[in-house]
């Protein structure tokens, strides 16, 4: 019965049926259900399944882009629970998109960055300020808070001063290496939440502690984007691209470059890669994915100050790589969903539901062990265990397979390779 | 003609001097071995010719340029590749992927070519990747090319680093004890494939080996490094009946007994 089963599973029709069954049933009892975060769950989880199917690549990212832009938001939306399932999807994309650049970083180039937020934040203020009257107390020409139109501009704009704030950071930071760079690392974190927290005197460019309000919602063809299902589709687009993005990075020169880097230096180097430069690029390239994000999570929150940006965002967006797979895009992506889903929808039900249960009298729980608090205790756990049980993470980093055929065809037609050189020398 | 003209070249680590006032010319598609006991400063030597460490004083130049400044990365674009002593492969990346790593000077894409892949970036690469093959195959080493370097045998990565510095189509390449920890067989194989390295790759070659009967077959020069300072150099035989270098090997008072 079991050999069966398994041969039957081998089959990609009946991968595909099994798919469709589970995808059917998930969003329907997701519909039908008025609020289940166990549907919600199986239906995200399918995404996942999806990646282990025998289907050819282009045929997967179809299917994933037909759940992701149709069937996600439409099951969910049959229940009060709408709005909080596209919240917490949203807040999902924001994470796996961080993830992401942290990985360049951390598991592609080799270097431990625990101040990762601050890139985040960077970007979160950027449009925050310009999208607020903040921008008047020291600019000395136009008119603040700018429209909602300038917010698709500030996306490239949060990308960009973040990648210069990576590059800044990275000069100095650097030079140093391995735990040192950690170090460092978490010490420029911090400096640039405490300057954002302390910019509010002389001249209040940030709001200091009290943080920025209000900021003017996106903006458009003149609808203003206020609820969470309108910010997951503008999230998801971000999203498609820096996954599009990073996968282009990491086949490339590039990729190899910063593999190389982090496999060896010295052998690098001697390879012709200039450390630095690759290493800043690294650094730019990461913070620019998570500046980016930093201006559609200030335009969602329409409020932010410094909380938001502490070392536990950092040490978060760090164990979603690590549990995801160092290096492997597929991995983090996982590994931000799962934590992401953990603290914003497991862990805040399972408080309230102790809650409800010491409000009835069964149990008796004190305050300070809700599991909602118990974000760095389980962290530190998953950390633990998988260092010991799984140190590549959930989903390994693989190597690009080549095709050995494509390689040995030598080029057969003589012209081909001629033209192909002098068009690349050009 | 020479290609690389070493002059009076003396590197200190603080009261320890590794080379003293070394010279030496190599002869542009030779085979030059440096020699000497252990310690002598061959590894240091090798390390001021690619910009790892800068001399303390003295010069160096590549077909007349100095490299004096330069970082590790600017000597290999100006031509000279190397391999290391104690392997150094880029352990979790694939054979192919570490030959590629090596083609890295010759591709010309940026950020944009990447990001858009554009048809030159494409080309460039599968090219690269199909040099990459057949370098791969050059060395027997075209059945593991998607193998992780660090699985491959002790010889096999030997082997692969030699690749990988020929990837950067270097002018010299310099050897590290190219042979150390290879089984006979493999070292035979290793002595053909440096022999024929001048002509197939066009590159002239520098290397460091204590396998003396591997020295004596495929060297023109010899150039023998005691304590830091050049005490011989010449061709095998000239270096194999040097009293100097026999006592430098064997101890004071060999020279009587051989
Ligand atoms: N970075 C360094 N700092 C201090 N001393 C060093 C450094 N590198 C090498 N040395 C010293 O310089 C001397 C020469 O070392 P080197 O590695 O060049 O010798 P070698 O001829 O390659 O020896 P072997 O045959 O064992 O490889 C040794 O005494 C070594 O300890
Ligand atoms: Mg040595």
């Amino acid at each position: 019965m079991k050999e069966t089963l398994a041969k039957f599973l081998q089959y990609k029709w009946s991968q595909v049926i099994l798919f469709t069954v589970f995808v059917a049933v998930s969003s329907a009892a997701l519909f039908f259900s008025q609020k289940s975060v166990t549907a919600f769950l199986l239906l995200l989880s399918s995404l996942l399944i999806l990646h282990y199917i025998k289907l050819k690549n282009v045929t997967k990212w179809i299917i994933a882009l037909g759940l992701l832009f149709i069937l996600i938001p439409f099951a969910s939306s049959g229940g009060p629970a709408f709005q909080s399932y596209m919240d917490v999807a949203t807040m999902v994309g924001i994470y796996v998109s961080m993830a992401l650049g942290l990985n360049i970083v951390v598991g592609m180039a080799g270097l431990l960055d625990l101040g990762f937020v601050a890139f985040f934040a960077v970007g979160a203020y950027s449009y925050s300020i310009f999208a607020t009257p903040q921008a008047a107390n020291f600019m000395p020409f136009g008119t603040y808070p700018l429209g909602g139109e300038s917010f698709w501009i500030f996306l490239i704009i949060g990308g960009v001063v973040a990648a210069i704030a990576g590059v800044l950071i990275g000069i100095p930071v650097l030079r140093v290496k391995g735990d040192y760079l950690a170090i460092v690392t978490l010490g420029f974190g911090e400096i640039i939440r405490i300057l954002f927290n302390n910019a509010d005197k002389p001249v209040n460019i940030t709001g200091g502690a009290m943080g920025i309000a209000s900021v003017t919602p996106p903006e458009i063809f003149g609808i203003p984007l206020i609820f969470p299902n309108q910010f997951y589709f503008v999230t998801l687009v971000i999203l498609l691209f820096t996954i599009f993005t990073v996968l282009r990075l990491e086949r490339s020169k590039l990729g190899r470059s910063w593999k190389a880097v982090r496999e060896n230096e010295i052998a690098a180097q001697a390879m012709g890669i200039p450390l630095v430069k690759t290493k800043l690029l690294a650094f730019a390239l990461g913070a620019s994915f998570s500046g980016m994000m930093g201006v559609v999570f200030a335009a969602k929150q329409a409020f932010i100050d410094p909380t938001s940006f502490t070392l536990l965002e950092s040490f978060t967006i760090l164990v979603m790589v690590v549990l995801g797979g160092m290096g492997s895009v597929p991995g983090v992506i996982l590994g931000a969903a799962v934590i992401t889903i953990l603290n914003l929808q497991v862990l805040t039900e399972l408080a309230t539901w102790v809650n409800q249960l010491s409000f009835g009298g069964v149990i008796s729980i004190p305050e300070a062990l809700s599991p909602a608090k118990m974000q760095k205790f389980i962290f530190g756990a998953l950390l633990v265990a998988f260092a010991l049980y799984r140190p590549k993470g959930l989903i390994p980093a693989k190597n690009k397979i080549f095709d050995e055929k494509k390689l040995k065809e030598s080029s057969t037609h003589k012209d081909f390779k001629t033209t192909d050189q002098k068009k690349i020398q050009s | 003609m020479s290609i690389l003209e070493v002059t009076n070249i003396t590197k200190k680590f603080g009261g320890l001097t590794a080379n003293q006032d070394v010279t030496m010319n190599i002869e542009k598609g030779s085979i030059t071995a440096v020699i000497g006991p252990n310690g002598a400063g061959k590894t240091t030597f090798f390390n001021m010719i690619t910009g790892v460490y800068q001399p303390t004083s003295g010069d160096i130049r590549l077909e007349g340029k100095s490299l004096l400044g330069l970082k590790p990365d600017e000597v290999a674009k100006r031509g000279i590749s190397r391999t290391f002593q104690n392997i150094r492969l880029f352990g979790e990346m694939s054979v192919i992927e570490n030959v590629l790593v090596g083609m890295h000077t010759g591709l010309k894409t940026n950020l944009l070519g990447i990001f858009l892949n554009l048809p030159t970036t494409k080309k460039e690469e599968l090219l690269a990747e199909k040099e990459a093959y057949r370098l791969l195959e050059h060395f027997d080493l075209a059945p593991f090319l998607n193998e992780k370097a660090c699985n491959l045998s002790y010889g096999a990565q030997r082997k692969l680093e030699i690749a990988r510095a020929l990837a950067t189509k270097p002018k010299l390449i310099l050897l590290d004890e190219p042979a150390a920890g290879m089984n006979p067989a493999e070292t035979r194989e290793l002595t053909a494939i440096i022999k024929n390295m001048g002509q197939e790759f066009n590159v002239s070659v520098l290397l460091i080996e204590h396998d003396m009967k591997l020295v004596m077959e495929i060297s023109e020069h010899i150039v023998v490094l005691d304590h830091g300072e050049k005490i011989a150099e010449g061709n095998p035989e000239e270096i194999r009946t040097n009293p100097k270098v026999i006592e430098a090997y064997l101890g004071s008072g060999a020279v009587q007994t051989v």
